[in-house]
């Protein structure tokens, strides 16, 4: 079981955002996170990246205990996510954002950056060869020394992939991939997410709006509504049940 | 490139060893004092420059962190006669009373002294705030200078200390001016220098993407420390006397107006800016006495100077926020796209 | 000590608390509204004295009016200063707004060294406040009396306008969320506008009676107070108007009563707010009064 949470729950005050969250997910699925806006799904990534500390409730991670880890240690452990509303380093080039990434595999030390060691120049040359590669895998190796702002929406959801895969993920959380994406690039999207599961070996849970995507390739999704649960199988069991359909007051 | 680059690099420092030889030995004593000054500036201001502009932390500590510099490093290097001399109304502690350090060790002890301090007040005050942090900084700095005031037997309180030994010759300020841009550009163009610009560039992302913001910022801030300490230090190696009454939040207003004007983020803004704006304060000075231009004669005004820079201060920060150069480096490769340099052809072997 | 000193040194600290107050409040209203620490409030402060003092020198109105043209000067010179160095930077980093307010304040400190000088001024008497009283085993200084109640007076009168004026009430929302006031028609500029007015009112109120009982006056004589104002303000529970009626009178206690008994310390005595307010900031950075915030993700 790649990650699991038993009663997972987020209050904040007075406000419940979710509650009892319970998900399983095996490795190299892809799995579907959906429901109404403010439903509570960004929060249920908070908690799982440990940007929240679960209020109830545990998480585990290819068997260990996360709950309420600090995020950066989650990420060592190899979860990464990508954000809602992209948030990449705003001075910094398409390269260097994705080189951000990579070092955390890297670990380099300001006193070996500063000597520039032998050690820190092969690990630093081997970060560029890889996030190179990843900005080939995702198309954007032409704008690899523009400023990551100055690229178009799509393209910026795609550079925060490529940053969130050179940490060498094995599971990926993708918050909204598909936002702002006309019918032909989510649709390349869908390839994408497919081609970067086989090519990285990864394990791939999907917050989205998009239900063409959702339902394309997602092999099961969990329904969240006011931090309720209310639904979870496959695609077609979904579309079907009533409950989702109230909630989304007639889904595409 | 690279080899182009690194001969670039290797004249330049030539040269500049060159000029700054030629200076000492034409220019007069006043005219080096102001010029070594602003080395002291440039090692101030990238100290500064490193946790605001490349790590994104309002720090306004600066001065108190210079202050333990400056009197670690005199307390040590002074002679035993100077030390009893100084400190008349209370002698200083016997350990310290006999202790005296070459001039290198002294400098060292200084920064690492204000590097530990550094890492004291970073540990709780680096988790607040952006405006919090500013003020919680600005605090501990008159808190250090307040303990220095009083500490009668240890720093000599409110009398300061006089005949420090002059040790901060034209080619040591500057030797360690060259070394702090030397140390900032490899250090800001490295893979850490990413992780810098990462948390100032946004925290959240940043720690999602496995760094440890907070470790990020305590180094930044200690290392910010060591350098405020060392150019504390050398500023009282020059001026040979310090007391507590100079290291107040004005000293840490005037590397602030620096390090904006140079641009937040630039190591070669705030080197230009260093230069600058030392050498206009210098050439402002008339401001401040009386004028006699002939038939016009003026009181002096002590403070116009001041009312002439924080107007520059804002006006920069409200018209040209990014100040001379934003966050870009004037580089080889810069130069080079300018057309300044010639140009490499294409394909041809780096 | 005995009783005497003891309920002297009360009196004292009730009007030293009372003036802390004055001031905190004004930094604590303009923080609420634009998360702005005004680091010019200080001087503000030292401009209504000023003001007071050459126009009570001029002798050409009773001093009283002289008083309020003062404060109305002041009140005017805050709108102004948000105007030039505020306003141009409503929607920069708050760090460049912080430069500003810098800069600001640097700026008209050396002005005030420029315009007014650097020497101390000597405020004329005002038999009214310059009396001595007594009451009971105390002596104080009719001024002494007076300052609790124009800040008391002050603060009713801010309340009132804060919770049961249509103004009030806008200043509130957009101190709570500055964009859903904008969409609800509500007139941003204007409302922050009237809180600087305000402020700055109550700091130039601050600034007179602080000479009344201290009469000499400099331009660097806002400095100090303004720091610990703001401190005050913060310990309270920065954006809340009861946070800083609160810290300026803890502030002002802890001062007074330090002094009075651990005289050994007294060089410390500068020192004393700020180790306060980084206790704050690390065990309870909302403030005594204050709420927490949490960040959107």
């Amino acid at each position: 079981m790649k990650l699991e949470t038993k009663g997972a729950t987020m209050r904040f005050g007075g406000l419940t955002a979710v509650s009892d969250f319970n998900i399983a997910i095996d490795s190299g699925e892809i799995v579907g996170l959906i429901g109404p806006n403010g439903a509570g799904k960004t929060t249920a990534f908070n908690m799982i990246t440990g940007v929240y500390a679960p209020t109830e409730g545990r998480i585990r991670f290819e068997g260990r205990d996360i709950t309420g880890h600090q995020p950066h240690l989650i990420n060592k452990a190899g979860i990464a996510r990508t954000f809602q509303n992209i948030r990449l380093f705003s001075t910094m080039s398409v390269l260097e954002n994705v080189l951000v990434g990579c070092a955390v595999r890297e670990r380099p030390t300001w006193i070996n950056s500063v000597l520039r060691t032998p050690g820190y120049r092969r690990r630093d040359r081997e970060s560029h060869d890889f996030a190179r590669e990843l900005l080939a895998e995702t198309g954007l190796s032409e704008l690899e020394d523009e400023k990551a702002t100055s690229l178009p929406y799509g393209k910026q959801r795609r550079l925060e992939i490529a940053r969130a895969l050179a940490s060498r993920p094995s599971l990926l959380l993708l918050d909204e991939p598909a936002a702002g994406m006309n019918p032909q690039e989510s649709i390349e999207l869908m390839d994408f997410i497919r081609r970067v599961r086989d090519r990285f070996d990864l394990t791939i849970l999907l917050i989205e709006h998009h239900m063409q995507v959702v339902m394309g390739i997602c092999s099961r999704m969990y329904v969240l509504d006011y931090g309720v649960t209310i639904a979870h199988g496959t695609p077609d069991e979904i579309r079907r049940d009533p409950k989702v359909i109230e909630a989304y007051l007639g889904v595409e | 490139m690279k080899t182009r680059n690194t001969l670039l690099t290797a004249g330049a420092i030539a040269l500049f060893a060159c000029l700054l030889w030629l200076a000492d030995a034409k220019l007069g004593g006043y005219a080096m004092r102001i010029l070594n000054l602003s080395a002291i500036y440039i090692v101030l201001s990238l100290s500064l420059n490193l946790v605001n502009g490349f790590t994104g932390l309002f720090s306004l500590g600066c001065a108190g962190f210079m202050a333990v510099g400056a009197y670690v490093s005199a307390l040590l290097s002074m002679s035993p006669e100077v030390k009893e001399m100084n400190f008349f109304l209370e002698p200083l502690a016997p350990w310290l009373q006999n202790l005296t350090l070459p001039f290198a060790l002294a400098l060292v002890a200084g920064g690492l002294c204000a590097a530990l301090a550094g890492l004291i007040v970073g540990i709780p005050v680096l988790r607040l705030r952006d405006d919090y942090l500013a003020i919680a900084t600005l605090g501990f700095a008159e808190i250090i200078r307040v303990v220095i005031t009083n500490l009668q037997s240890l720093t000599n309180g409110a009398q300061g200390l006089k005949n420090i030994p002059k040790y901060s010759t034209t080619w040591t300020v500057w030797g360690v001016a060259a070394l702090t841009v030397a140390f900032m550009a490899l250090l800001t163009r490295s893979s850490y220098g990413r992780e810098l610009k990462a948390v100032r560039d946004d925290e959240i992302a940043a720690e999602a993407m496995g760094i440890n913001v907070f470790r990020v910022k305590v180094t930044s801030f200690t290392i910010s420390s060591f350098l405020a300490g060392v150019g504390g230090a050398l500023l009282g190696h020059m001026i040979t006397t310090i007391d507590p009454k100079m290291f107040t939040f004005m000293l840490t207003f005037n590397i602030l107006l620096i390090v904006v004007l140079g641009g937040n983020g630039s190591i070669t803004g705030s080197v230009i800016a260093s230069i600058a704006v030392t050498v206009l304060m210098e050439a402002m000075r008339f401001l401040d006495e009386p004028l006699n231009l002939l038939f016009i004669k003026t009181e002096g005004m002590p403070g116009l100077r001041m009312v002439v820079f924080s107007a520059m201060l804002m006006a920069v920060v409200i018209f040209r926020q990014r100040g001379l150069m934003g966050d870009r480096e004037l580089t080889w490769d810069g130069l080079a796209k300018a057309g300044l340099l010639p140009r490499k052809k294409k394909g041809a072997r780096e | 000590m005995d009783l005497a000193t003891f309920l002297q040194q009360l009196a004292n600290a009730a009007s030293l608390g009372s003036l802390y107050s004055l001031i905190a409040i004004g930094y604590t209203m303009v923080y609420g509204i634009l998360r702005l620490i005004n680091f010019a409030h200080g001087d503000i402060f030292m401009l209504g004295a000023y003001f007071a003092f050459y126009l009570v020198a001029a002798a050409v109105m009773p001093w009283w009016v002289a008083f309020i043209v003062a404060i109305g000067l002041t009140s005017l010179f805050g709108i102004g200063l948000e105007r030039l160095a505020y306003r141009p930077l409503r929607d920069s980093p708050r760090i460049s707004l912080m430069i500003s307010a810098i800069g600001a304040s640097f700026l008209i400190e050396n002005l005030g060294v420029v315009i007014f000088g650097g020497r101390p001024k000597s405020f004329a008497s005002i038999p009214l406040f310059d009396t001595v009283v007594n009451v009971g085993p105390i002596s104080v200084l009719s001024v002494s009396l007076f300052i609790p109640v124009f800040a008391a007076a002050a603060l009713v009168v801010l309340l009132f306008v804060v919770n049961r004026t249509k103004t009030g009430m806008a200043m509130r929302a957009v101190s709570t969320d500055i964009e859903a006031a904008r969409l609800m028609a509500i007139d941003v500029n204007r409302i922050i506008s009237y809180t600087f007015g305000i402020g700055s009112a109550l700091a130039a109120l601050g600034g007179i009676m602080w000479t009344m009982k201290y009469p000499q006056l400099n331009p660097l004589m806002g400095i100090m107070p303004g720091l610990k104002c703001f401190i005050a303000a913060v310990i309270g529970g920065i954006g809340n108007i009861g946070g800083a009626v609160l810290g300026g009178f803890l502030l002002g206690f802890i001062e007074i009563m330090v002094a009075a008994f651990l005289p050994a310390l007294t060089g410390y005595r500068d020192a004393f707010s700020f180790i306060l307010l980084i206790l704050v900031l690390l065990l309870k950075p909302s403030g005594l009064l204050g709420q927490k915030q949490t960040v959107k993700v």
